[in-house]
Formats: structure tokens, sequence, C-alpha cells
């Protein structure tokens, strides 16, 4: 018991917006700490839903156990202390210091912020900028940023109240190559520190690279769960996507998907 | 850049963002100050400062033009200014949209439909002293309006843009329900109606003052508390709710403080646009949006150019005290263009 009391498992999540259903009865394997699990699936599959739907954005039925609670039926400032999530998206028009817009996902949660001094509110998010390699942005208004900045200071602040469990919504969208293998060398390193790191991405070489889990999804529902040479088959590929590919491993023995189309 | 120049760069932003407060509040101090020493009779600053705080070795007259006309006045404008620029920013913020203003929801409509019920109509309520009835419906509407918002969009499950229109819908409906009552008015109610509608501080006295200072100590605190949750909610609906807020709460309780502010406000001096707009923006080109610095420096810009609106008021057209809130756009506009071209020449 103790031991899965580290599990993420979910089951039977049924969600949706309104009367359209995105979601419909999902349930995968439990996750495990220390793993990094990216979904992937054409777009409108349900992967932004059920990174919401755990983090706790929308409502949904089903359960979510972690560590003996259900997350569903959690305060949002209990879910948050375990949970971060970072959105696809985030505003550009933010006259606020990078630090600042660190320090306020902090001070935003009364759970976080129980015995702490503004000193170490500060250390903690000066800590969390270089983890993310932005330390020189500290000062920065967000308005002056280039988009993938942005995201790079949207990751520290998901980052900056350490969670356990950590959903990332296309965390490399906006960024540059050499950014974007800085941004999932790290999400690897936030995994190896015991976290549960679930993200979405839609290069699938990429999902391929840094995952130890996949998880393919179509309209909602599972379509295939497992180690990512596995679940990223010619097969899986061509029944989501409707596109032919092969799967070769390039000269150091990595496997790469390959469009044939 | 090492940590060591990082926290010393903080703490350097921080100091010059007191001191952009400071500054403001001297600002606003001498602002009060020329606006007590302006008027139609004329004394001279000396005569003013020495019958505010020695009222005794002053001239009657001159301790009643001070103690009954002068001070409320100016008390009330800064009151006003400051209570309008602090609702403007949670609504800003809580709408996600720069353009709110305490008057997005249809707040003031309804304040005016209250205004006029009360002045067209004669309508009187028992328990309310007749001389507080035009307030006390205003206040009542505008309250109402926006509490029966909230109530709709929590039926509807609806998001702030939902909100936004259901306000505009409600800001149509009470401004058409004030052409039926204006339509069927005396001419006498109606020139009473439209000089309430143009906003004025002739209405001020110590008791609105006391009701309005009273409210504003009571909802600067909670506003204060608010202000990293509010930070966090300019950084998304999503983002604000992963971090642990209860963003429907966070934006129930800033709805119920704009609207008691914005009521008690427009109950007192009628409708007074374009403050509850302009503070915050000055506030946020002075500072930022970091809501601990941006929320001390809207009450005192909101206040200053509330200052300064209540004396042109008097100058423009000398012998008589135009209505301030047909002046507050004129004084607002052009430090507003200024501040935003100098912003953007840095």
């Amino acid at each position: 018991m103790g031991e899965e009391h580290g599990f993420l498992k979910i089951s039977d999540i049924t969600a949706g917006y309104g009367r359209r259903m995105v979601l419909r009865g999902l349930s995968l394997p439990p996750l495990l700490p220390g793993n990094v699990i990216t979904l992937v699936g054409p777009n409108g599959a349900g992967k932004s839903t059920l990174l919401r739907v755990v983090a706790g954005l929308m409502k949904s039925e089903g359960t979510i156990h972690y560590r003996g609670m259900d997350l569903q039926k959690v305060s949002v400032q209990k879910r948050a202390h375990y949970v971060s999530f970072m959105p696809q998206t985030v505003p550009g028009d933010v006259n606020l210091a990078v630090i600042d817009a660190v320090i306020s996902a902090l001070k935003a949660s009364p759970f976080d912020q129980a015995g702490r001094a503004n000193e170490d509110m500060y250390a903690r998010a000066v800590a969390a900028l270089e983890r993310i390699g932005i330390g020189d942005l500290a000062l920065q208004g967000l308005n002056q940023l280039s988009g993938g900045q942005r995201q790079l200071a949207s990751l520290a602040r998901s980052i900056v109240r350490e969670p356990s469990v950590l959903l990332l919504d296309e965390p490399t969208s906006a960024l540059d190559l050499r950014h974007q293998v800085r941004v999932m060398s790290l999400v690897r390193s936030l995994a190896g520190d015991g976290r549960i790191v679930v993200m979405v991405l839609h290069d699938l070489n990429m999902a391929m690279r840094w995952s130890d889990y996949v998880v393919v999804l179509k309209g909602g529902a599972l379509v295939t769960y497992g180690l990512p040479a596995q679940a990223l088959n010619p097969r899986s590929v061509k029944e989501v996507y409707g596109v032919t590919v092969r799967v070769e491993s390039c000269s150091r023995g990595l496997p790469q998907i390959i469009v044939d189309e | 850049m090492s940590n060591t120049t990082t926290a010393q760069l903080y703490r350097s932003r921080v100091r010059k963002n007191i001191s952009v407060i400071l500054l403001l509040a001297v600002g606003l101090v001498a602002a009060f100050c020329v606006d007590i020493a302006t008027g139609p009779s004329m004394m001279n600053i000396g005569e003013v400062v020495k019958a505010v705080f020695m009222p005794g070795s002053v001239e009657l007259a001159t301790k009643v033009i001070v103690w009954e006309v002068r001070l409320p006045y100016s008390v009330m404008a800064l009151l006003v200014g400051a209570a309008l620029s602090l609702a403007g920013l949670e609504m800003q913020t809580i709408l996600n949209n720069p353009m709110a203003s305490p008057f997005t929801l249809g707040v003031s409509a309804a304040a005016a439909f209250g205004a006029a019920l009360a002045i067209l109509l004669s309508a009187g309520i028992s328990f309310v002293d007749p001389k507080w009835m035009v307030s006390f419906n205003a206040f009542v509407f505008a309250f109402g309006a926006v509490m029966l918002l909230q109530f709709l969009s929590r039926i509807g499950r609806t998001g702030v843009e939902a909100l936004v229109l259901l306000g505009i819908a409600m800001d149509f409906t009470f401004k058409a329900l004030i052409g039926i009552l204006q339509y069927v008015a005396s001419a006498e109610a109606l020139q009473q109606f439209v000089f309430w509608s143009l906003g004025s501080l002739s209405r001020a006295n110590w008791e609105n003052i006391a009701i309005l200072g009273g409210v504003l100590a009571v909802i600067i605190p909670f506003s204060v508390a608010a202000s990293w949750q509010m930070t966090a909610l300019r950084l998304g609906e999503d983002s604000a709710r992963s971090y642990g807020i209860n963003v429907g709460r966070l934006r129930f309780f800033s709805l119920i403080r704009v609207s008691l502010l914005t009521a008690t406000a427009v109950a007192f001096v009628g409708t007074i646009g374009f403050i509850g707009l302009v503070g915050p923006h000055i506030a946020k080109l002075l500072i930022g949006e970091d809501h601990r610095f941006s929320l001390p420096a809207a009450l005192l810009s909101g206040a200053f150019v509330m200052s300064l609106a209540s004396i042109a008021s008097k100058l423009i057209s000398p012998g008589a005290i135009l209505p301030v809130g047909v002046i507050t756009s004129l004084i607002g506009v052009p430090l507003f263009v200024w501040l935003i071209f100098n912003k953007r020449r840095k």
C-alpha cells in the first residue's frame, strides 16, 4: 500500500465542454514517480483536456487517486500543493517582472506561505529561474520577453512550488531547438527528483526520445499505452493520424519516426 | 548576472516603486492644498491653512467657507478618486480587460436609474430620510445590479466574457429605462436629474465623507490582502487556479468590493467617468502590475487626477463651479496621453 501512495491513478474519466464530451471513460495504468509520461494524439484527442482534468481546472466524472486522496474531491489549495499545471498559452501583455510573477505563484497559495519569510520566497523564486536557466531574466518585464522566454518563465512558475505531479501542456511549442532540448533535459531531471511529469507533445520523435511512457489518445479514448518504441509504431500512428510512417534506428541506435507520405 | 547583483537590483526596483508612490503622495498633497485654496471667494492660501489648523483664529465667514464648502469638496474629490480608481484596478484584473472600469458592468447606469427613480418620480421609502433618498436608491440599484450579474453568471456557469456581455446588456437596459423615466418626467425634475447625472462634488458634506471614507477604510485592507492573488490572476485564470487560487471566490469578493466602492461614490457625487479607467492605468504605467505597488499607486493617482479635476472645475469658468464629472475626462486625457507617449519613447 505504502508505495502505491506515490502513484497517480486515473480511472474512468469522462469530461467535456458543455454537451460535447471529449474524454469518454478514460483510464490509464498507474503513473509512477520518476517517470515522464507523454500524451500524444491528433488535435481534439483529449490530451489537454486530460491534463486540465488532473489539474482540477475542469469538472469530470471518474476518479484521480493520488497519495490516498481523490484529487477530484480535495480543495483547490490542497491539490495545488501536489499538482502544478503549465498552460499552453501565457498572456504576453503583463507588465510584471519575471521574478514577481514567480513569487506570485508561491504567495498565492496559503499552503506554501506557512512559516515562510519573504526572503525565502525570493530565494526559492531565484532558484526556480536558475534551474530553468533564465536567472538573467529575473528583472525583465514579462511583456518584454519573446514567446519562448515567456514559456520558460511559465515553466519556472510551475516548478517553484516543487510539486510532486507536474503537468505540462506543450511546453516546447514556442521554443527554438536549443531551448526545446534544454526544456526536455530539464523535464527529465525534474522527473529524476521523484516527480511524476505528464506532458502533451505534438512532436512524436521528441516524445520517443524523452519519455518513459507514451499514451496515445484518439477521440477521447486510449489507443495504446507503453514504452515509447512500443506505443509509437507504424500501426498506431496510422490509426490515430492516418499517416504512413516507419520507425528506424539512427546511427546511435535511437528509434526515429520517418514520414513516408 | 550573479545572485547578489539580482538581489541588489530587485531591492532597488522595490525602492524605486516606493519612491514613485511617495512622489504621487506628495503630488496629491500639493493638489489637495491648491484645491482647498481655489474657489469663487478669493482667499489666500495662508488664510486657508490657518482656517484648517486654527479655526478659532480666522473670521467666522472664512471658517464657514473653508469647513463647510472647501474642505468637504476637496476631501470628497480625494475619496471619490481613490475609490473609483481602486475599483477600476480590481475590475481590470478580474475581467482581464484593460478597458474595464468600475462602470463597465453597467454599475453607473444602474445607479443613475436608481437616482432617476428617486428624483423624477419622487419615489420615497418610509424608512429612508428623504434627503438620503437619491443616494440610497443609487446605491441600492448599483449594488443590486452587480449582485444580479454575479447571480446570472453563477447559474449560467459562464466565464468572464459572458459576464462582460451581461454587464453590457444590463447597461443598455438601465439606459432604456432611464430614457422612459426622462420622457415622462416634468421639466424641473428632468433638469435636476441631468445635473445629478453629470457628477458633482457640490453634494459633498461631512456625513457623506464619513460614509465613503468608512467604506474605503474597510475595503482597502481586503484589497491589500488579495493583492498577490490578483497579481497571479494577471498570469491567466488557468495558471492562477493551478497555484491554488479559488478564482471564482476571488472574483466574487472583488466584485463585491468594486460594487460597494462604486455604488457609494456614485450615490454621493453622481456619475464620474474616466477616473476609474485612467487612475489604474497611470499606476500601471508608472509601476507595473504588481498589485502590492499598483494598488496604492492607483488609489493615489485616482485621488490626484480627481483633485486636479476639482481645481479645474473651479477655474474654467470663474465665479461658477462646473460639475466635476464633465471635467475629469478633460483633465485625465492629456495626462494619460502624455504618459503613454512618454513610456513609448523610453
